[in-house]
């Protein structure tokens, strides 16, 4: 299930404004409530209560089944992703390999868990399907940077992530 | 209409062009079973129960959804098809919580019929992974169950769809799709509305009422309680669909015996209040009428109307009549008058209502419903629930005779009876509003035009005294919706409007009986249920609400005049605007 964000939301007049601009043309639209989610996400990042609302309002749908849409696809998020967003692959040639360990030296290392973001909004943590690079399992990313036949044991860790402490 | 030849199992049959493979085999007297089908409202084919063969198709279509062609030739009951039926049976049990002996629903439901029917030896066929789902009983009127869900999304449907209101979804997907609110809130703390046709349309026991008949089981056992029971309008005209007897029978009689047969002190009628009400809302409508207030005047005797005004609609509140509902009218009534009457304290009188509604338990413990200073009314019951008390009792419903309410408040008119059907307190309000503007006799006391619940919305115009009255009597929230918008933006002018939460009115209510899928999408359950008060009104010398002796005798021995102080202290309330919630 989908993890539910509980931080405090922080979105600004002009996020709003931007997303409010956008249903006003285009959320009456057959179809709209995918895209308005899309574009939604791409303002804020996530899609917290608030920003449902708004969404369910333009688009002239309830709450609820625009929730239920969020919580269908993989792509929509509930919770906000960090500054370095950290995915671990389970896939079955990782997970064989040990990604499941390394996820959880990672919860245990970022003090949160699979699907959360630190407070500070520094690193998030999730799980992911395969990426296609099995060759190199286990493996997992941070944003853009992959990093791959990893030891189960965790030991190289730290030092990954002393790389994104600025 | 164009019309098309079929051949149904070798039968043939002419339907109207766009008749679903359903229809057709209806028509030429095949049923096909369905699971998640309910006609106009949820159409999704999903749950693949009804499929059937089409001569010259590669694969099988579902019949629920699938229109016929001309020429057409459907097989519904080859071995390939008792076989796909089967599996799918399987395939939806194998995530069923299979608790079945003492679940609410055995016995009537819709899937453990089928498994029955499909000869289902292993209901344990398929089985793998499997949620654990909790209980979701957050609210005063019902509880969630998931367990025991087959996500047809039948509420969904009637929480969407019929009522316009959407607060409950299907959520997440694969295996841990759930039926649920936004963010997992429990329904208590969404924006739900407690009309409870989510209830009525399931298939299975994932949804029921809070069952409260043990609090009625513990009053009747205490000697120091004075238990009286109250029965609303449209309970005769559907507790006999309980005990196996034709829908539309109407069983006031037996109703009234097999409740003195349970121990109740006293039987009363809520009609009685109806009248009542009747009395209190006409007085109400022509003192605004001629003297200006907030119009159109909107009934108040459906609470999941009420809650729905006030948490969609506050800008109406100043519109809904401050009346209490008969059901509170009668427990107002019961804990003074007839306390006073008795000799009794309130506190040691016990008020049971036996009503067609599960929005009636949250009624019971709302603010300023309490005129001796207790609850008015202590414990609401459904049809279902009164049902499933003769049936623990093992009183032979249908072996009772007929017997009649007790004194006091027991009488009730015609109008009181009608209470129970869309456009059925509009009319009663008419009959009384009519004489008194015109001090003179109605030659004909039936209001046709505001009849009938095969539509949500009914218009009508009336010259009364020369005075021109425009009312409107809707039903289904969705309907409320729309009418209320059209108000809201001056589209459409009234001066009484009546709405009834449930579609077709109370005799359609979230606690009234059960009935398949198969018999709702081909009997009009609302006409039928609806009729048998109609006829018994018709059958009646006392119809109208202010020739009922016994409400006059209310006022002359302590009420005053309708309208008066004392009865606004008993017998009205107030309302709040609700916040939307999830």
């Amino acid at each position: 299930m989908k993890k539910i964000s509980k931080l405090p939301f922080s979105g600004t007049p002009e996020q709003e404004a931007q997303l409010r601009a956008w249903l006003e043309e285009n959320g009456k639209k057959p179809g709209a409530a995918m895209p308005a989610l899309q574009f939604a996400q791409e303002i804020y990042g996530y899609l917290p209560v608030e920003v449902l609302r708004i969404v369910a309002e333009g688009t002239g749908r309830s709450l609820e089944e625009i929730y239920g849409i969020a919580t269908f696809y993989a792509q929509f998020s509930l919770s906000p992703k960090g500054k370095y967003k950290i995915a671990v692959c389970l896939g079955t040639a990782c997970y064989v390999k040990g990604s499941g360990k390394i996820l959880a030296k990672l919860e245990e290392k970022l003090g949160i868990a699979n699907g959360d973001c630190q407070l500070d909004g520094k690193f998030s943590l999730e799980a992911s399907r395969c990426i296609g690079a099995c060759g190199l399992a286990p493996v997992f990313t941070v944003n853009e940077d992959v990093y791959g036949r990893l030891k189960e044991d965790g030991s190289e860790l730290d030092a990954i992530l002393a790389k994104y402490r600025d | 209409m164009d019309m098309v030849k079929v051949k149904i199992n070798g039968i043939e049959v002419e339907v109207p062009a766009g008749s679903t493979i359903l229809e057709a085999a209806y028509k030429a007297g095949i049923d096909i079973p369905t699971l998640c089908y309910l006609k106009d409202i949820n159409e999704i084919g999903a749950c693949r129960i009804c499929v059937v063969e089409v001569k010259g198709m590669r694969g099988m279509v579902t019949a629920c959804v699938y229109p016929v062609a001309d020429g057409m030739e459907v097989f519904t009951n080859t071995e390939k098809v008792q076989k796909a039926r089967k599996m799918n049976l399987e395939l939806v049990l194998s995530t069923h919580n299979q608790d079945c002996l003492g679940c609410v629903r055995s016995g009537d439901c819709e899937l453990q019929k089928l498994a029955k029917d499909y000869g289902i030896k292993d209901t344990k066929a398929w089985s793998g992974m499997n949620m654990e789902w909790p209980v979701d009983d957050s609210a005063a009127h019902m509880y969630r169950d998931n367990s025991k869900c087959i996500l047809c999304r039948r509420c969904v449907a009637a929480c969407g769809v019929t009522q316009g209101i959407g607060v409950i979804g299907a959520n997440e997907r694969g295996f841990e799709t759930h039926i649920a609110s936004a963010f997992e809130q429990p329904l208590d703390n969404t924006s739900c509305v407690s009309c409870g046709q989510c209830i009525v349309v399931c298939p299975t026991g994932a949804i029921a009422e809070k069952d409260d008949t043990d609090k009625v089981w513990a009053a009747l056992a205490d000697p120091t309680k004075h238990v009286v029971v109250q029965t609303a309008p449209s309970i005769r005209a559907t507790l006999g669909e309980c005990f196996n007897m034709p829908i539309g029978t109407n069983v006031q009689g037996k109703m009234v015996a097999a409740a003195r047969r349970l121990g109740f002190d006293k039987v009363f009628d809520t009609d009685f209040a109806a009248d009542l009400t009747i009395m209190e809302e006409a007085t109400e409508f022509l003192h605004r009428f001629t003297e200006g207030g907030a119009m159109p005047l909107i009934t108040s005797c459906s609470p999941g109307w009420v809650k729905y005004c006030e948490t969609y609609f506050p800008d109406f509140i100043p519109n809904l009549s401050s009346c209490k509902s008969p059901q509170q009218m009668f427990g107002a009534v019961a804990k003074t008058y007839y306390a006073q009457k008795m000799g009794l304290d309130p506190k040691d009188i016990v008020v049971v209502a036996v009503m067609p509604c599960v929005a009636k338990k949250f009624e019971v413990g709302r603010e300023d419903q309490s005129a001796a200073g207790v609850p008015d009314v202590d414990v609401a019951i459904t049809t279902r629930e009164f049902a499933r008390m003769i049936e623990k009792a093992g009183i032979k419903f249908d072996r009772l005779p007929d017997e009649d309410f007790d004194k006091v408040m027991g009488e009730a008119s015609g109008a009181g009876h009608i209470f129970g059907a869309s456009g059925g307190v509009m009319e009663a309000a008419l009959r009384t509003a009519a004489e008194v503007l015109t001090g003179k006799e109605l030659e004909k006391p039936e209001f046709m035009e505001v009849r009938g619940t095969d539509k949500g919305i009914k218009e009508a115009v009336y010259t009364l005294a020369g005075k021109t009255i425009r009312v409107a009597a809707v039903s289904g929230l969705a309907n409320a919706k729309e009418i209320l918008t059209k108000v809201r933006n001056g589209e459409a002018q009234y001066d009484f409007i009546e709405v009834m939460a449930c579609p077709g009115g109370c005799i359609n209510g979230g606690g009234q009986p059960t009935q398949p899928a198969s018999v709702r999408n081909f009997v009009d359950l609302k006409s039928l249920r609806a009729g048998a008060l109609y006829t018994q009104d018709e059958r009646m010398t006392l119809r109208k609400s202010h020739m009922n002796q016994e409400v006059q005798a209310l006022y002359k021995e302590f009420l005053g005049e309708p309208g008066s102080h004392k009865a606004h202290e008993i017998l009205h309330t107030s309302y709040v605007a609700r916040p939307i919630k999830y």
